[in-house]
């Protein structure tokens, strides 16, 4: 039987094909519609003799502004629709469970926060809102699962995030979508959607270390801890209770400490320097850290302040 | 009608007023320069469209089984490379506004004739660095050149290949300036500018954006080029550099680029509905001043190929909705055309038929065009087999229908043969036919999901891409038959008169083909575009 | 058009191409072309100068420190020099347009030897950033240290502007010798003398660019003369 629409697995599936079927319905219409005129004029207005001569019909300014007009107001339905729905799925989810997602020529590699690790292989719960939080190791990749309607880039230099809420139980293809060489078509995967509590039991059989954890570690031998005593005041800044909260800056901004800034700040540290203290005190991490390590070390300097971090920015991306 | 110039054929014609290859090789006339670009760029057709064949050929099974990975990532990169900047660019400018636009405008020539050779040796130039970069291996960042695949991972010619793209860029952009400046300065006495033809009105509004946008490929270009021989740059992460602003420069002039390879289009389509409706194109002005408003507008809408890059969603809301404007004159085009066939008389010689096409299939793709501008579907379409359905209706559903009629309806003043139209019309039939079996199939492909540019796909979407092969292999017979009866028509052909259409329009009042100066005089112009009304308008003329 | 029209026997005019009308019409064209090309030239250096001010908004900071390492002497000579360049341009077009054939050679020379004062200083300068090591790519080296990561961006765009200025002026020169040999020549008269102007437009555009390169490279930030 042939298939018109993928499966829908997400909640927002429905309402992007009930969208898209508005567009398609529009679209046959006029198409008819105009095949049709061709169609008629064709056959009514056949050239009988060669020495036919129709009349001049100069055109008519009612029919060019009603043809104009009429098209873009069906068009602005479209825009106003797609737009909010588009808003909709790319919205912040609010609370979320996190999985931290690395494109890497050419697999998929997740880490959950319970510590569990996989390539290729997403498993989320059904009926829960989860945030992926998407950074890339080399070039730009495309997060893209048909089931759910959902796709977003995976831009090297930034975090991407996407959002979902699954319906459905079942595997469902992953895809990359953004060309990235030669194994572009071998960066595939399969996105579990499991029962929640067929989830939970999943998650501990891994039994490593949580990403917090693994954070930790990272924290102690990268010498992070040398510096950022946790409880004291040192040459650098507290990691205790930033993430999510204001920090001052000394050029006299004032930024929400995201994901986007923790990451910015073990790369370029003196990119952004947090007022009463000094520039050049920490080294660069340019080159010496994987994207996977640097998102473990978010997590943990997450799970130092306990209070809800809020999403990144309404705009997706931050630098 | 006052008919300005005797069509009398004259013995000599621009094509045997000299011979030998120098004549044609160092020719500064318009005509011969227009038959050189027909040579090459139907050249690079066919090597574009033997990759073509090979992809849809790899795609018939789900395994990656005919061609390796990279070569199948080559053959994709150059197909678009080749037909893009070698074939659908050039196309109707270069060959049939070239021939075209000094005579429909009553000039001798071009404004610059010397110039407009450059071009064409600069076209040849570009060609040769691509292709050689073609064969000493090929290229594999698909056409669009994305940073940092491009700029540090890909290890395949791009620097030969991009250096080939920056060249013919300028011929492009000489193209577009030298149209501007014969537009501007060469029209004949009462020429006016609302007396114009809509092909020169379409050509100079794709004029504009080859010589405004081109230059910004040129500087992309340059910067990836010197990227990746510094292994750093501005594009470049790990310096601080956003590989999105790559997009931004390079979607600033690809997207006009569109509009470059349809306008030209759209001006052919208004000549054929006229002339086979013998009616003068319903809204002349609209259909005029949609061609500029596609210019304008087709600047700023370059944002809509970058929805799911994390790009501001605000800029993404302001682009989508450009994009729905941008739409609206290529609508008031498709109803125009419709409308001038109210009350015409229409007959349905070749010419008429590929129009019949267009408007089927552009009205498709344009459609289409609007499901992407809607940023929740094109969420899930982007980067999937509905984009590449899309840009083939518009591009050859639409540009390459049209050149198709172009080609027929003004290949007997061209070369002064008619083609067989009984073999014409079969393959404008194979065409339409072939075109919508291998393209439509891939519309359903994208939304299921299936990703472009993949060399091996999930097994659910064999049906569909066999389908869509079987469709290319019979558009591959409709693209080879034109060209074996065209070349035999060039011999064996009868000879044209000067205006076998019963059409107006000054190119049917010199001789098929015309003397070298295309005119006997200066014409002057009193009349009207497209007064097919007149009832002492110029009668079928046979010569001799 | 009356039939005769074609027949009306025309004075040639040496200079005037067959598929002109009048000498009026190919100086209009020529004119015309010569802007339209300096449009498709605006938006060549755009394209770089749109990159400049994203990483400029990104990085003030970075971009800010990198003029402690531009010459603004130099950078001012040159300004100064390219502006003398352009008046004895003008003074060639001027000479021109009166048909004074010696003056015509001398402003086009004169012209020609600023401008290779304005590459010979260009040259001299790209030698101190060869061995300041501030080439990105080749051998970066940068204090203060912090900026070292951005201040690449700046140079690698410092590199592409005035790179691509100089090659623009290569271009120039090469013209202008064209030029001068055409006018020693005698070629141009007061009647007939676009290609001076023409090539005086193109110069004059050069020298704009730079006008605009000079403060957005070299004087972003405190110097230390």
């Amino acid at each position: 039987m042939f298939q018109i629409f993928p499966t829908q697995a997400s909640a927002l599936a429905s309402q992007v094909d009930l969208l898209y079927s508005f567009l398609v319905i529009v679209s046959v219409v006029m198409t008819l519609l105009i095949f049709a005129a061709v169609a008629f004029f064709a056959v009514r207005y056949r050239r009988r003799s060669e020495s036919e001569r129709p009349l001049l019909i100069d055109g008519s300014v009612r029919l060019e502004v009603a043809w104009s007009v009429i098209p873009f107001l069906v068009m602005l339905v479209m825009f106003g629709w797609g737009t909010y729905l588009f808003f909709k799925i790319y919205a912040p989810p609010g609370d979320a469970l996190d999985i931290y997602v690395v494109g890497k020529q050419w697999m998929w590699k997740l880490q959950y926060p319970e510590g569990q690790r996989e390539i290729n292989e997403l498993h989320v719960p059904v009926g829960q809102m989860v945030r992926l939080t998407m950074a890339s190791e080399d070039v730009i990749h495309s997060f893209f699962v048909p089931a759910f309607r959902i796709k977003r880039d995976v831009v090297p230099g930034h975090y991407n995030t996407v959002s979902f809420q699954a319906t459905k139980p079942g595997r469902y293809h992953l895809f990359c979508a953004e060309y990235c060489g030669t194994q572009h078509s071998g960066m595939i995967g399969w996105v579990t959607v499991m029962p929640v509590r067929e989830y939970k039991d999943w998650l501990t059989l891994g039994g490593s270390d949580s990403m917090a954890q693994q954070g930790e570690k990272l924290f102690h031998q990268y010498g992070c801890s040398s510096c950022h005593l946790l409880d004291s005041p040192g040459r650098c800044p507290n990691l205790r209770n930033l993430f999510g909260h204001k920090v001052q800056l000394d050029d006299g901004r004032t930024i929400i400490a995201d994901e986007a800034y923790i990451r910015e700040s073990i790369i370029n540290p003196n990119a952004k320097i947090t007022y009463a203290f000094k520039r050049d005190v920490m080294p660069t991490f340019e080159g010496q850290i994987s994207e996977e390590a640097i998102l473990q070390l978010i997590v943990y300097i997450k799970s130092l302040a306990p209070t809800p971090a809020p999403a990144v920015s309404p705009e997706g991306r931050t630098q | 009608m006052n008919i300005a110039v005797k069509a009398d054929s004259p013995a000599v014609n621009y094509l045997n007023a000299e011979y030998g290859w120098k004549s044609w090789l160092f020719t500064t006339d318009h005509k011969r320069i227009a038959l050189l670009y027909l040579v090459s760029i139907t050249l690079f057709f066919f090597i574009g469209g033997f990759f073509a064949m090979l992809m849809r050929i790899e795609l018939l099974t789900p395994r990656g089984d005919l061609v390796q990975a990279d070569t199948y990532n080559k053959l994709f990169t150059m197909h678009g490379i080749v037909m893009i900047f070698f074939f659908l660019i050039p196309s109707i400018p270069a060959v049939l506004g070239n021939f075209f636009v000094p005579i429909m405008i009553g000039a001798k020539d071009l404004a610059f004739p010397r110039i407009n050779l450059l071009s064409w040796y600069i076209y040849i130039l570009g060609g040769i660095f691509t292709l050689s970069a073609i064969l000493a291996g090929g290229v594999d960042t698909g056409w669009t050149f994305y940073t940092p695949f491009s700029s540090t991972y890909s290890n395949t010619y791009v620097m030969a290949t991009a250096l080939g793209v920056f060249i013919t860029g300028f011929s492009s952009i000489l193209t577009g300036l030298n149209f501007i400046v014969t537009i501007h300065k060469m029209r004949a006495p009462g020429m006016t500018w609302n007396r114009l033809p809509l092909f020169i009105w379409s050509n100079y509004a794709t004029s504009l954006i080859q010589v405004l946008g081109t230059p910004v490929l040129a500087i992309t270009i340059l910067l990836l080029a010197a990227e990746r021989l510094a292994h750093i740059g501005i594009f470049d992460p790990a310096i601080g550099g956003d590989p999105i602003l790559f997009q931004h420069m390079f979607w600033f002039y690809s997207h006009p680029a569109v509009y470059i390879m349809i306008l030209p289009g759209m001006g052919v389509m208004s000549e054929l509905v006229a002339c086979f409706s013998r009616k003068r194109v319903f809204g002349y002005s609209a259909v005029a001043m949609a061609s500029l408003a596609i210019a304008v507008i087709g600047f700023l809408v370059w944002g809509h190929h970058m929805f799911v890059t994390g790009q501001s969603m605000y800029a993404s809301m302001y682009f989508s909705f450009l994009s729905f404007l941008v739409a609206v004159p290529s609508a008031i085009k498709v109803f125009n055309w419709t409308a001038t066939m109210y009350r015409g008389s229409i007959s349905f010689q070749t010419p008429m038929l590929y129009a019949f096409g267009f408007i089927g299939l552009f009205t498709i793709g344009g459609l289409t065009g609007l499901f992407l501008a809607t940023m929740a579907v094109d969420i899930h379409v982007t980067d999937t087999y509905f984009v590449v359905a899309h840009f083939h209706y518009v591009m050859v559903g639409g540009m390459v229908m049209a050149y198709l009629g172009g080609i027929h309806f003004w290949w007997p003043k061209m070369v002064g043969r008619m083609y067989p139209e009984g073999w014409a019309k079969l393959s404008a039939l194979i065409v339409f036919v072939g075109f919508n079996l291998t393209f439509f199939p891939q519309f359903i492909l994208g939304y299921l999901g299936m990703p472009r540019r993949y060399h091996a796909y999930a097994e659910e979407f064999q049906v569909l891409n066999v389908m869509s092969t079987a469709g290319a292999s019979v558009l591959a017979v409709g693209y080879l038959l034109p060209m074996i009866y065209l070349i035999w028509s060039l011999k064996y052909g009868e000879r044209a008169p000067a205006n076998p259409w019963g059409a107006v329009g000054l190119e049917w009042m010199t001789s098929s083909p015309p003397p070298t100066f295309n005119f006997e005089a200066t014409p002057e112009v009193t009349w009207e575009a497209y007064q097919y009304h007149e009832v002492n308008a110029p009668e079928v003329e046979v010569d001799g | 058009m009356t039939a005769d029209t074609g027949l009306r026997i025309v004075q040639h005019d040496p200079n005037l191409q067959h598929h002109f009308e009048e000498p009026k019409q190919q100086h209009e064209a020529a004119t015309l072309g010569m802007w339209a090309f300096l449009a498709t030239e605006v938006m060549f250096f755009g394209g770089m100068f749109a990159a400049y001010s994203l990483y400029r908004a990104s990085y003030p900071d970075a971009f800010a420190s990198t003029s402690q390492h531009m010459d603004v002497i130099m950078g001012g000579v040159n300004t100064a020099v390219l502006i003398c360049s352009s008046l004895t341009m003008v003074l060639a077009v001027r000479a021109a347009r009166l048909g004074q054939r010696g003056m015509i050679v001398m402003f086009i020379l004169l012209t020609m030897l600023l401008g290779a004062v304005f590459l010979g200083i260009k040259g001299i300068e790209y030698h101190h950033k060869w061995v300041e090591h501030l080439i990105p790519g080749f051998n970066f080296e940068y204090e203060p240290p912090q900026y070292a990561r951005e201040a690449q961006i700046l140079f690698f765009l410092y590199f592409m502007m005035t790179g691509m200025h100089a090659v623009h002026m290569l271009i120039g020169e090469a013209m202008l010798a064209v030029l001068a040999v055409m006018a020693w020549r005698g070629r141009f008269t007061a009647r007939w003398n676009t290609p001076v102007d023409m090539i005086g437009l193109y110069w004059h555009f050069v020298d704009i660019v730079w006008i605009f390169l000079f403060p957005l490279l070299y004087l972003i930030g405190k110097h230390h003369l």
